[in-house]
């Protein structure tokens, strides 16, 4: 287990990223983006075997699926996991989704739906809240946000709540709120939960070169320092193998502005 | 029994006001021709029900919409349909958005003839504040829980795109995916299917792809011969989506006149020419499915 000496900001972030599934043994991974996606390939390789992944499309593979052409690949399939199924999955809880919000707000509510305006008439319409209400109060989600900042971070709660979380005013009269499960939450600063006390978030690593005080000044909500907050582990060389092997046209130097290097000059 | 229509039959079925749903998913496998029909008809202040991709874009930009129920309306490596995007920033239709495993229980609902479907999705979301006509309910056994009654979404017509189909109504669907076709058939009133390939009877022909039926003919009104009707959305396995046309219909959103342009060049000439107008049959059948 050599570490790698050189390695991007993405692929450090696929590294810490693929330890999100590490001890969910059985469950439907899925990794929405190239990040995320190459983080449960990466996983279900190293570190949670029994990970179930799809093609994209509606076939599980043993196998994770490189990005992009396949040129003479071809996928070997082990099961379907047609939409139908994967709402099945959903909803019996056996997932755990890494998502991308646009907006993440204190309670670690999560929104994909819309910015400003009203509802009706928004300022700027974008996905809509897709499946992420439901996700959200099935099984566990863990979320990859690529631009650590108050406009990602935002100090009161996120313009729509597309994904649930940890806000007991947003159950309707008599409902008992859900046992929210929220994973990690990694950016590209830091790695960070909501498991600190009320569900405070917490910091749990920074990424080589980055401070607290610069994680806390790109953040609109407090931060926590988690005990035995780290610095987030560099890559190990058969990490950057299989990486390497995932992403064969290198899609994941396309995610972050500049495909910076991981460990950030000081 | 004979349930063969051709598309302007179809459309004339059609009333201002109705709800109608749509097979397929994002630009996967849309009845796209009688879309095209409905374009160049008078229908106006539809209710549209999709896991939409352009069907609702189109729509949208022609005005024939005033209200969308949708889990979603993309083109989905353009995470989101341009006209539809325009509609939802001009406030333009009036829109119930979704979590798309609602939307599966409110048809799944109105499919059985029940006035809802108990369920959590949905709870501690905004889609409670934004669709303030939903209602909780109390599960009347020990847990006492408090659960979202998804209510039925009942659709006058569904409209579905198959791969084969024959004049009794029989249909089959090709793909590695049936989607929520079925559940659309269900909860509709009438179904007319567009179809790739028309027999007389599937069985004959077909015999061994009968599991790949999606719903029993008993649910279809009418089935329209309509080869290349999914253009530019996929019919597995006929042909992939058409992304160079996507692209030019998603560029037409962002020019003045646009939609006219499009509406022009590729819809207003009608069905017959409308394979020619886009490169032709050939050019179409050539096109690879997605991968991802």
């Amino acid at each position: 287990m050599t570490t790698a000496k050189e390695f991007t900001l993405a692929e450090l972030i696929v590294a810490v990223g693929a330890q999100a599934w590490a001890s969910d043994g059985e469950v439907l991974a899925t990794g929405i983006g190239p990040l995320p996606r190459l983080a449960a390939g990466l996983a279900k390789l190293t570190c949670a075997p029994g990970i179930m992944m799809t093609d994209g499309e509606a076939y599980l593979v043993e196998d994770p699926i490189p990005l992009g052409p396949r040129g003479d690949y071809k996928p070997k399939f082990s099961g379907w996991m047609p939409y139908g199924r994967v709402f099945d999955s959903v909803w019996s809880g056996r997932r755990h989704a890494m998502v991308t919000p646009v907006q993440v707000d204190r309670y670690g509510q999560g929104n994909i739906s819309a910015l400003g305006g009203e509802f009706q008439k928004p300022k700027v319409a974008m996905l809509g809240v897709r499946g992420f209400p439901g996700n959200s109060i099935c099984h566990k989600n863990s979320m990859f946000l690529p631009s650590h900042s108050k406009r990602t971070f935002v100090e009161g709660e996120v313009d729509v709540v597309a994904s649930v979380g940890y806000n007991a005013k947003n159950w309707p009269e008599g409902a008992k709120p859900a046992d929210v499960k929220l994973g990690v939450v990694i950016t590209d600063l830091c790695v960070f939960d909501f498991n600190g006390p009320d569900h405070a978030a917490q910091v749990l690593s920074l990424h080589p070169g980055v401070t607290f005080e610069q994680v806390q000044d790109a953040t609109g909500f407090p931060l926590l320092r988690a005990e035995g907050m780290t610095t987030t582990a560099a890559p190990t060389e058969e990490q950057m193998a299989i990486i390497a092997r995932l992403d064969p046209h290198n899609v994941r130097a396309t995610v972050l502005k500049g495909n910076p290097p991981g460990v950030r000059a000081a | 029994m004979n349930k063969e229509m051709d598309l302007k039959a179809v459309v004339a079925q059609l009333r201002d006001g109705m709800t109608i749903g749509f097979g397929g998913w994002g630009p996967r496998r849309k009845p796209m021709a009688l879309v095209r029909e409905i374009l160049r008809s008078d229908l106006k202040d539809l209710t549209l029900v999709a896991y939409g991709g352009p069907e609702i874009g189109m729509l949208c930009a022609a005005g024939k919409v005033k209200k969308l129920i949708y889990g979603f309306v993309s083109l989905d490596v353009m995470p989101i349909e341009p006209y539809f995007r325009k509609a939802r920033e001009a406030g333009a239709v009036e829109v119930s958005e979704l979590d798309e495993g609602l939307l599966l229980l409110g048809l799944q609902a109105a499919g059985h003839n029940l006035p809802f479907a108990a369920t959590r999705v949905g709870l501690g979301s905004d889609v409670m504040k934004y669709n303030p006509h939903f209602k909780t309910v109390k599960s009347p056994y020990d847990d006492g829980e408090v659960l979202l009654a998804m209510p039925a979404i009942k659709l006058d017509v569904a409209l579905i795109h198959a791969s084969r189909a024959d004049r009794l109504g029989n249909t089959q669907t090709d793909g590695p995916d049936p989607f929520f076709d079925g559940l659309f058939a269900r909860a509709a009133d009438k179904v007319f299917v567009t179809t790739e390939v028309l027999v007389d009877r599937i069985g004959d022909e077909h015999s061994d792809k009968a599991k790949s039926q999606l719903f029993e003919r008993c649910l279809v009104t009418g089935v329209v011969s309509a080869p290349l009707g999914a253009h530019p959305t996929a019919a597995h396995e006929a042909y992939g989506w058409d992304m160079g046309h996507l692209k030019d219909y998603a560029a037409s959103a962002g020019e003045e006149g646009g939609w006219q342009r499009y509406f022009d060049q590729y819809v207003k000439g009608g069905d017959a020419s409308y394979a020619s107008s886009v490169g032709g049959e050939a050019k179409i059948r050539a096109l690879p499915l997605p991968i991802f």
